[in-house]
């Protein structure tokens, strides 16, 4: 801080004026981050949950007799491509090609959709088999587990067609980078809950 | 690594994880590999259970070390620290609930009072 002669017209201050700028969204990203670890907490508590309840099938159908792990290696490797083409996205970004940007944004996004649909296809089979989410508590804590993971690859969706019509609007202005980072940490940090996911859940349950 | 042309130093631009094609490669065939050696464990079942259960559980927490690093470009140095604070408090507090509850639920499944299942008992609630 810097020591200033007080004189009779100027006001006394007793507070820092020599602040740094603040740069619009300046803390989005940090602020981004905090936001995916709450979100965090929730998976946790329904892993919490899962874990715990995993196990009573109240003379229903086990893990082992519901999942298909061939179905769930391709849901895992849509994910993983997805993750890698977000990837792709972000390089053209920073070489400032608004045209790749969109080109891998919508490649994602087909990504993505391919999971839902097959994570779809398996829930439209478990609850035709008579296995949905009110058979057992196991089952309850699946669909309540896995379904969230779900919703939220579809709201990412929902928020990937609609940075691609900012896109197209704006250009790469600094709010649309930003809020292509920012999907690209959504993006990500769902494919390391769906790591959980499938290791928890699928290989676990297969195995118990 | 490439460096972006237009980096631009005279108005304020918001400081952003610099991403290259090196760490995406390497992210993704880490992952592939890291995601195929479960599967493949847990289809044809080398090794007895117990042994696949605790393999693929490490594999997923080197997983997830690989995205973190490789997709989510975390160093300590992100957001001056607060990155990885807010990680490692996010951390204590997920192991904390998971291996509470748990320990918990384990302890009340094992030392719950038998209960007959005769409708008696459930109408008066009454332990024998």
């Amino acid at each position: 801080m810097s020591a200033k002669t007080i004189t009779a017209d100027a006001p006394v201050r007793f507070y820092d004026l020599d602040e740094h700028a603040h740069p619009e969204g300046h803390s989005t990203m940090l602020g981004f981050w905090i936001y995916l670890m709450s979100d965090c907490l929730i998976f946790a508590i329904l892993f919490a949950c899962y874990a715990v309840l995993g196990g009573s099938y109240a003379a229903g159908p086990s893990p082992k007799d519901l999942f298909d792990l061939k179905l769930i290696a391709l849901n895992t490797a849509m994910l993983l491509f997805s993750s890698i083409t977000y990837g792709f996205a972000v390089l053209q970004m920073q070489r400032g090609k608004v045209k790749g940007v969109q080109i891998w944004l919508a490649i994602t996004g087909l990504f993505g959709l391919a999971f839902l649909g097959i994570e779809l296809y398996e829930f439209h089979h478990l609850i035709e088999i008579g296995a949905g989410p009110q058979r057992s508590a196991f089952l309850s804590s699946f669909f309540t587990l896995v379904g969230t993971h779900g919703l939220h690859v579809t709201f990412g969706i929902v928020w990937l067609v609609t940075l691609m019509v900012q896109l197209s609007k704006r250009g790469l202005i600094a709010a649309n980078k930003r809020r292509v980072m920012c999907l690209s940490m959504f993006w990500h940090f769902l494919d390391v809950v769906w790591i959980g996911v499938f290791t928890f859940v699928y290989l676990m349950g297969v195995l118990r | 690594m490439s460096h972006d042309p237009h980096a631009a130093h005279g108005h304020h631009e918001i400081e952003m994880p610099h991403a290259s094609m090196r760490d995406y490669v390497i992210g993704f065939v880490l992952s592939v590999i890291l995601t195929a050696i479960p599967f493949w464990l847990v289809m044809t079942m080398p090794l007895s259970p117990g042994v696949t259960g605790a393999v693929i559980m490490g594999f997923a927490v080197v997983q997830i070390v690989v995205h973190m690093v490789f997709f989510l470009h975390m160093t300590p140095k992100a957001e001056g620290g607060w990155s990885l604070t807010s990680l490692v408090f996010t951390i204590i507090v997920v192991v904390i609930m998971l291996a509470g509850s748990l320990w918990v639920m384990h302890h009340l499944n094992t030392n719950m009072m038998p209960m007959p299942h005769e409708p008696t008992s459930q109408v008066t609630g009454q332990v024998p």
